[in-house]
């Protein structure tokens, strides 16, 4: 294997220098250590410029699941490409606004990337992704659920790999729901689940703090309302007309209200993240949580390191996402990551053949069991040992087939940070007058007339 | 009773001197003068005064990062669009607040820091002021993190351990409210830069003569009198440039923010509203306006405190 020892080199390009001689002057370390730092810095910045074989894979911080399929696939590749990932910032604004930057500065470094969906019409549209190439598109979207497809698709054209698809469901203590008297094996609204909270004195978790996640779930109670954030899609972005106003976005802030001004809510709702919520899901007091799927590993791994009673997570259950009308099916969120290839990298060849070796499917399957975040690939699901390691499987891929997208426009990040400024904190959320403040403030962002 | 500080003396030219014409001697030491500081005015046009202009000129376009090819020239149309905006006088309200709670604070607790540290016996001085300089060697996002971690509800300790105190209980959200994050904000800047001030103070400190105090003292003036009447006129110049750098320095927040509440609650500065328009939204000519619009607030806080207050840089120097 030709290429294993190259892993252990660190990729400064910085010349091994022997020490000094006795009595080499204070200036003269100073000036070496000067140009070592110097070198180093100068081949960070540059790449690996010469060696095509060296594909970065940016990706998005996680339990080193990415980090693993990245040594597998270059095993697997004999030779002929070594993939090294570099982490990108934590929350997915951030990584965005790395990768957009870099990009817009032709980053040629960047082969392949770890997208989150809702950005990719952006890069797209930009031209900051390698087209993909036809017989390759064809391969990556066989036996795929549609969520994910849809994810990776922009102008009817796909533009990314789809790898994992993420979904949120509704976590819920099967004890608190069964003292409640709420039978679990039908759908279940909102407020259902809000009243059976209040009466057994536990939390509804939800992601109520000003970050991407209000949006999420914004966009999954307007969407299970019948509703949508955009109802006119446009490609100038003065003509996209948003239904925020509309009964469905009143519905929509009904419900943001209700969940955080009830009892249930917790005193932190309105800062509550993705993680802080999971953490009130492990208390004494955790009753009914909407989250992704990643927090029966982080129970189980609570469990090994000590830290939680291995009862707790013996009594998760999770059901499909909460509904907002009794009657109306509920769209849960979708998430996750595909892989987009860098439009400035130097092997795009290299790149969509390494990223066909990461979306296998038994990569996706260790992926799954081993960090909680579920395949696109349908197949994945009835694997022996996904079932067994996952038992939610199923209802995650139930819920993957019912889950809505964001919105899907390049001006993304405008429509998202708009709906964060109007509804957070959730609690103050008028379904009166809000929808309409929201359409107003992101219309003017869109046509450039307002700050944001 | 009046202040006491020594007469300025005059700087006078030798009188030997003659008019007009300047000395060879003078001349070549003008010539070694731009010798030696040429190199740095030269670092700073192009690492300061580039990027000002380079934002300037972006400021007048309709630019968007991911767009190149539709910049369009707007004219000062991005300025209208900021100045028009209750956003942006809602952030200069907040960062003016920010400023000026942490820099009287600041220079309050930095006064009686150097106090201590002048002070000391001779042995603890040198442990003291490396003690008290620690939290301006942590980096800021770092302090921030410290801070945010401690004030959290789920992680943090200052719920259980001060519910003595009235308004804070278990379940208080510190983050949640925009009085209650600007607090933790404001706590965050002071202890991390009060030891800046403290430093810049100990420098004045040091440079009140020791004849006043001792004249003071023959004179029966009380140790409150002295501190009033002699050591704080002596050393108007240091706390007044203490000031104007914390100003400058303050009215930039935008760390500490970035950290606790990513502008939640009311929370955004002026240079948050820079980052989420430039950054963010990939909107470079709206944010190279909001920047310049930064640079000029900044420019008229150093004019007021310059001439307003007229502070003497050079005296601060000892010159």
């Amino acid at each position: 294997m030709p290429y294993a020892a190259d892993k252990d080199v660190p990729r400064t390009g910085a010349i091994r220098t022997g020490p000094p001689a006795r009595g080499a002057s204070r200036r003269g370390l100073a000036g070496a250590a000067a140009l070592l730092v110097t070198a180093g810095t100068l081949a960070a910045c540059g790449g690996d410029g010469g060696a095509a074989s060296s594909l970065t894979w940016y990706i998005n911080p996680d339990a080193g699941g990415q980090a693993e399929i990245a040594s597998r696939c270059t095993e697997a590749s004999e030779g002929r490409y070594t993939i090294e990932t570099a982490i990108l910032p934590r929350d997915a604004a951030s990584q965005r606004e790395q990768l957009i930057r870099r990009l817009a500065a032709n980053d040629a470094s960047i082969d392949l990337m770890s997208l989150d969906p809702p950005f990719i019409p952006e890069f797209a549209e930009a031209g900051f992704l390698a087209p993909v190439p036809e017989d390759v598109a064809e391969r990556v979207t066989e036996d795929v659920v549609e969520s994910a497809i849809e994810g990776s698709t922009w102008r009817d054209e796909i533009v990314a790999v789809p790898f994992w698809a993420n979904t949120q469901v509704l976590w819920y203590r099967k004890s608190v729901a069964e003292a409640a008297g709420l039978d679990m094996e039908q759908p279940v609204t909102w407020e259902q689940i809000v009243e059976a909270a209040e009466s057994q004195g536990k939390l509804v978790g939800a992601q109520g703090a000003r970050a991407e996640s209000l949006t999420v779930w914004f966009n999954a109670l307007i969407e299970s309302a019948g509703g949508s954030i955009i109802v006119e899609n446009s490609e100038n972005p003065e003509d996209i007309q948003l239904g925020l106003d509309s009964p469905e976005g009143e519905r929509a802030t009904e419900i943001l209200q209700l969940v955080a001004e009830s009892d249930a809510a917790g005193s932190a709702f309105s800062t509550s993240t993705e993680d802080s919520s999971a953490t009130g899901f492990e208390s004494e007091n955790g009753g009914f949580h909407v989250n992704y799927p990643f927090v029966y590993p982080r129970a189980l791994g609570a469990v090994e390191a000590g830290t939680l009673d291995a009862s707790v997570p013996e009594d998760y259950a999770a059901a499909v996402y909460p509904r907002v009308d009794e009657d109306t099916e509920a769209a849960p969120p979708y998430g996750g990551i595909n892989l987009g290839v860098g439009a400035f990298s130097e092997s795009p060849e290299l790149a969509y053949e390494a990223a066909e070796c990461i979306v296998e499917d038994e990569n996706q399957a260790y992926y799954f069991v081993s960090n909680g975040n579920p395949a696109s690939a349908t197949s994945v699901y009835d694997d022996e040992e996904v079932l067994e390691a996952f038992p939610q499987a199923p209802v995650i891929r139930e819920s993957l087939e019912l889950a809505a997208p964001r919105p899907q426009t390049p001006y993304y990040n405008e429509i998202s940070v708009g709906i964060q400024r109007s509804y957070h904190p959730p609690s103050t959320a008028d379904p009166g007058s809000t929808g309409e403040q929201a359409n107003e403030l992101i219309t003017a962002v869109l046509a450039k007339e307002d700050l944001l | 009773m009046s202040t006491t500080t020594l007469p300025p003396t005059k700087k006078t030219a030798p009188v030997s001197a003659p008019k007009g014409t300047t000395s060879d001697r003078a001349r070549s030491e003008r010539k070694l003068a731009w010798l030696l500081a040429g190199p740095a005015f030269l670092v700073m046009l192009l690492v300061t005064a580039y990027p000002i202009l380079q934002a300037t000129y972006e400021s007048l376009f309709d630019y968007r990062l991911t767009d190149p090819d539709n910049r369009s020239f707007v004219g000062l149309g991005n300025y209208g669009v900021i100045l028009s905006d209750p956003l942006w006088w809602q952030s200069i309200g907040i960062t003016a607040f920010i400023t000026a709670v942490t820099v009287l604070v600041e220079l309050v607790l930095g006064f009686a820091l150097a106090l201590v540290m002048v002070k000391a016996l001779r042995a603890l001085r040198p442990i003291l002021r490396a003690a008290i300089l620690i939290p301006y060697a942590v980096i800021t996002v770092v302090s921030a993190f410290a801070w945010q971690f401690a004030f959290d509800i789920n992680s943090g300790f200052v719920n259980s351990w001060f519910t003595w105190l009235p308004g804070v209980a278990a379940d208080t959200d510190w983050f949640g409210d925009r009085w209650t994050s600007l607090l933790v904000i404001c706590l965050a800047e002071i202890w991390k830069t009060t030891p800046f001030i403290s430093l810049l103070l100990l420098a004045g400190l040091a440079q009140v003569p020791e004849v006043l105090q001792e004249a003071a003292k023959v004179d029966g003036a009380t140790r409150w009198q002295r501190m009033w009447r002699v050591t704080i006129p002596n050393m108007k110049a240091a706390i007044m440039v203490a000031l104007l750098f914390r100003t400058l320095d303050a009215f930039r927040v935008f760390d500490t923010i970035f950290i606790m509440t990513n502008g939640a609650n009311g929370t955004e500065s002026v240079s948050f509203l820079a980052y989420r328009q430039t950054i963010a939204r990939l909107e470079i000519g709206l944010g190279s306006a909001v920047s310049v619009l930064l640079f000029l607030a900044v420019v008229l806080i150093a004019f007021v405190f310059i001439k307003g207050f007229k502070v003497d840089l050079a005296q601060a120097r000892g010159e």
